[in-house]
């Protein structure tokens, strides 16, 4: 019954962790790039989170495996190469399923390779932890940055294009904020939603 | 030519107007001595990887295996930097006190692969790519060089909240140096 507990505490403190107090977007300040340049709508903003999702979780789980037999010094080449297989799939995907999508997002898809948050789990949490946790850490951190994400574009796409997942929100005669749209609107929001999440939560530099 | 290269560096600068290399861009930001050594560092890599990665596509294109670009592009890059950062230790050790520690970082600059990317997308010859790289990697140079000679004043002068110091500050700078960047593209290179 302890043992239950204990596992039960970890899974659930990894998890809240990623979504949290270790989330990588508003605390840890990783995986910005690909955070702004594609959260002007909402769709692309919830593929590109599911996409981080799965390739942090397989890749992660996949590095957790290998720990034992990748020499530490060319590690980072490997989980490299681990990494890019992932994204790869996932851009076969959207191409296949999501075509819209996928020229949207343009060369954003294989970006998730440069993602920091894919290599830091890796490098944080995977090469020291066994495949059940780090496939929950995977998904917390992934989730975790989905939230943000989603978070974001919820307030650009009505902004920019007066509508919320591709139906029209704003009232008739309302004139597009084209800034939103491209790169300063991202910047503004962004900034603006990690100064209120740390007063929020009492976590300053 | 001249175009795409004044393109490259201000109107499409690659930092603020394609939001790309933002987390090394936040991270080294902080004094500008730093900054010019990250930035240096990344003209050299992301040219010499363009150069290298454009024959590279070529070939997959040539046998029909485009699926795998991606991993032969982020081969190549960690390769290069691996061998620039050996061959700089080896026979430039001044060099490599100056910038080396930049070196492994880059691997992971989503510039260098974004950059290789742009070039299959829009269809550029050897000599074209070759100046979109250089100039990409001046204008990022120039982006980190802004925000850190800004966040240096801001740091001696500045009087900001609680929850605005470090990061979220960066993002408002960044953000309306956006603004300025984008308003070189009345200019219409």
């Amino acid at each position: 019954m302890k043992l239950i507990r204990l596992r039960y505490k970890k899974w659930f403190n990894v998890l809240r962790d990623g979504f949290k107090s270790n989330n990588p977007v508003f605390v840890a300040v990783l995986g910005i790039c690909s955070s702004l340049a594609i959260t002007n709508t909402v769709a692309n903003a919830i593929a590109m989170g599911l996409g981080v999702t799965f390739v942090v979780m397989l890749s992660s789980a996949t590095v957790s495996l290998l720990r034992s037999f990748i020499p530490s010094k060319v590690r980072m080449v490997t989980y490299m190469v681990i990494i890019s297989t992932y994204t790869i799939a996932v851009q076969m995907f959207l191409q296949a399923y999501f075509p819209d999508i996928y020229s949207a997002l343009g060369a954003y898809v294989g970006l998730i390779i440069t993602n920091c948050i894919v290599m830091g789990r890796a490098e944080a949490f995977a090469v020291k932890n066994p495949v059940r946790y780090t496939l929950i850490d995977g998904f917390a951190s992934g989730m975790g940055y989905m939230f943000v994400l989603v978070l974001v574009s919820i307030i650009r796409e009505p902004l920019a294009f007066g509508t919320l997942l591709g139906y029209q929100v704003m009232p008739e005669g309302f004139t597009p904020w084209v800034t939103m749209a491209i790169a300063p609107g991202g910047f503004f929001i962004l900034g603006v939603f990690i100064w209120i999440l740390r007063d929020w939560a009492k976590t300053y530099e | 030519m001249i175009d795409l290269l004044l393109d490259s560096v201000l109107s499409s600068n690659i930092a603020l107007t394609f939001i790309l290399g933002m987390c090394p861009l936040i991270a080294i930001s902080t004094n500008v001595k730093n900054a010019k050594g990250m930035g240096i560092a990344v003209v050299l890599v992301v040219t010499l990887t363009a150069m290298i990665n454009w024959p590279i596509f070529q070939l997959l294109k040539a046998t029909n295996t485009e699926q795998v670009m991606l991993l032969a592009f982020i081969i190549t890059i960690a390769a290069t930097v691996q061998i620039l950062e050996i061959l700089m230790e080896k026979f430039l050790p001044q060099l490599y006190n100056a910038f080396g520690i930049y070196l492994p970082l880059i691997t992971v600059n989503c510039v260098v692969l974004a950059v290789s990317q742009f070039f299959v997308n829009r269809d550029y010859s050897f000599v074209e790519t070759t100046t979109f790289a250089f100039g990409s990697g001046l204008g990022w140079l120039l982006a980190i060089v802004l925000v850190a000679s800004l966040r240096e004043k801001l740091a001696l002068y500045g009087d900001l909240p609680k929850g605005l110091r470090g990061k979220a500050i960066v993002f408002l700078i960044l953000g309306i140096l956006s603004l300025a960047f984008i308003g070189f593209r009345g200019l219409s290179f």
